[in-house]
């Protein structure tokens, strides 16, 4: 299998394009996590035509809600939530610049033709290995929303977190690949 | 008759929470461990190696495996011998949860209201709990935190009897397909059958309750559930659902009693953090 991929972020359309579904990576920099109630809020000031908490110009939102700090940690466990539950919202996020998408499970066909028309690449992370997560996170910072707990707006900074690219910006999808390649009968 | 104070429950309950949350039962640690050996697709065991050293660095850090600890399920068989003193019983799972939840450092993820207001309680309470009486003068309660991604995949169907097994094949064949890779495969699947509407789909929460990879104490279901973990991983959505062969890790069935005219099944699934705790007092 090929190397490592490392990826700062703000992404670039360069950095984009050299993207396959299939490509191990690691991602340096600032991300973002919203998840659900986050996404909801976000959606409708857009459509308000209200400013976002967070200039989504480039970035790279991350579906996660992590469990509190323990005293002397940066962040709690902090693997990815389910993104299909954030595919109604995401096609408005993709039009307000978002480039990057780090969750977990397969994205509607909606989605995925903002992502082509737009060039985002949709990342997965391993749900559920939240305390393996957590070590590539140095620096969280709530930065919207703090009454939704653990659904507020983190500001992370990441160092060589570790992803697959699952969807590409040209559609190509693992989770179609993938399945395909070992479906019996 | 034996007294146990609610002091004891609000203690085991809290201890369980936490535990449950940080340290992998065997019997599912097991299980994936096999899995690591089977699975030949290389995202899939990328996905298992990660999995493995993520349960045990939990485990040495007391660390929550997954940010998502869940909702409190309880199961408790209640000895009809024994009087519970100090409080209430409901009140005092309600409170083993918010101390293990809060000094646990584990997510609240609880909301108030499921339409109107999505505020978050704050403490993760209340848990969802059911008891049973039964003989005796012991108390078992088992806590099983279940995270959203997993039961937001769960299905129940009214079958007609004249649907019989094939019927149940595919209801759970197909709610597992479309499941694909959201409720984080490999998973284990809790199949209900029999009862009624409501009764069914407790069964397959219970299926889950039971330890990973035990098989039906009734030799042919044993074997439906062997013939349906093989027909799933056969489906090749593999670990996380990145194509694969180990798309589950067990499937646990719990049949009841029915009435003529009806069959209904049930599908709960259960994430590869598949948590149970359990103790007796």
């Amino acid at each position: 299998m090929s190397e490592i991929k490392k990826l700062t972020t703000p992404l670039t359309e360069e950095q984009i394009k050299g993207l396959k579904a299939g490509d191990q990576v690691s991602i340096t920099g600032v991300i973002y996590t919203a998840r659900d109630a986050a996404h909801k809020i976000m959606v409708d000031a857009i459509a308000q035509g209200e400013d976002l908490p967070v200039n989504l110009e480039n970035q790279v939102i991350y579906y996660a809600g992590p469990t509190p700090a323990k005293p002397g940690k940066v962040i709690g466990s902090c693997g990815p939530t389910t993104s299909g539950r954030m595919d109604a919202y995401s096609k408005a996020m993709i039009e307000q610049g978002l480039k990057g998408m780090i969750g977990k499970g397969p994205r509607s066909k909606e989605v995925i033709e903002a992502m082509k028309e737009y060039g985002v690449v949709y990342f997965a992370a391993i749900g559920g290995a939240a305390a393996l997560i957590a070590d590539s996170v140095k620096e969280a910072e709530v930065i919207a929303f703090p009454e939704l707990g653990p659904e507020a707006i983190r500001r992370l900074k990441v160092e060589d977190y570790p992803c697959i690219v699952a969807i590409d910006s040209e559609g190509n999808n693992l989770y179609e690949i993938g399945v395909q390649q070992f479906k019996e009968e | 008759m034996r007294k146990v104070s609610v002091n004891e429950i609000i203690k085991s309950v809290r201890e369980m929470c936490i535990s449950a949350a940080c340290d992998l039962p065997a019997d599912v640690e097991k299980l994936i461990k096999d899995a690591v050996k089977v699975e030949e697709s290389h995202f899939g065991r990328y996905s298992l190696e990660k999995i493995v050293k993520n349960v045990e660095l939990a485990r040495k850090e007391h660390a929550p495996m997954c940010q998502d600890t869940g909702i409190v399920v309880i199961f408790a068989e209640i000895g009809q011998e024994v009087q519970i003193i100090d409080g209430h019983f409901e009140d005092a799972i309600n409170e083993g949860v918010r101390q293990g939840y809060e000094e646990g450092y584990l997510r609240k993820s609880v909301v108030e209201d499921p339409v109107l207001n999505r505020k978050n309680t704050g403490d993760n309470t209340p848990a969802v709990i059911y008891t049973e009486i039964v003989p005796g003068d012991k108390i078992k309660i088992q806590v099983l935190p279940k995270g959203a991604g997993s039961e937001n995949m769960g299905a129940l169907k009214m079958l007609k009897p004249a649907e019989g097994l094939e019927g149940i094949k595919d209801f759970v064949i197909k709610s597992v397909t479309q499941a694909g890779g959201n409720p984080c495969p490999p998973v284990i699947v809790g199949v209900g059958i029999g009862g009624t509407m409501d009764k069914c789909a407790l069964l397959a929460k219970k299926a889950l309750a039971r330890s990973a990879g035990e098989p039906h104490p009734n030799q042919e279901y044993a074997a439906l559930e062997k013939e349906l973990l093989e027909k799933i991983n056969k489906l090749g959505i593999g670990p996380q659902g990145f194509g694969g062969k180990v798309t589950a890790l067990a499937v646990h069935i719990e049949t009841y009693p029915t009435h003529i005219a009806t069959m209904p099944v049930s599908v709960n699934l259960n994430c590869h953090a598949a948590r149970h705790k359990e103790v007796v007092l």
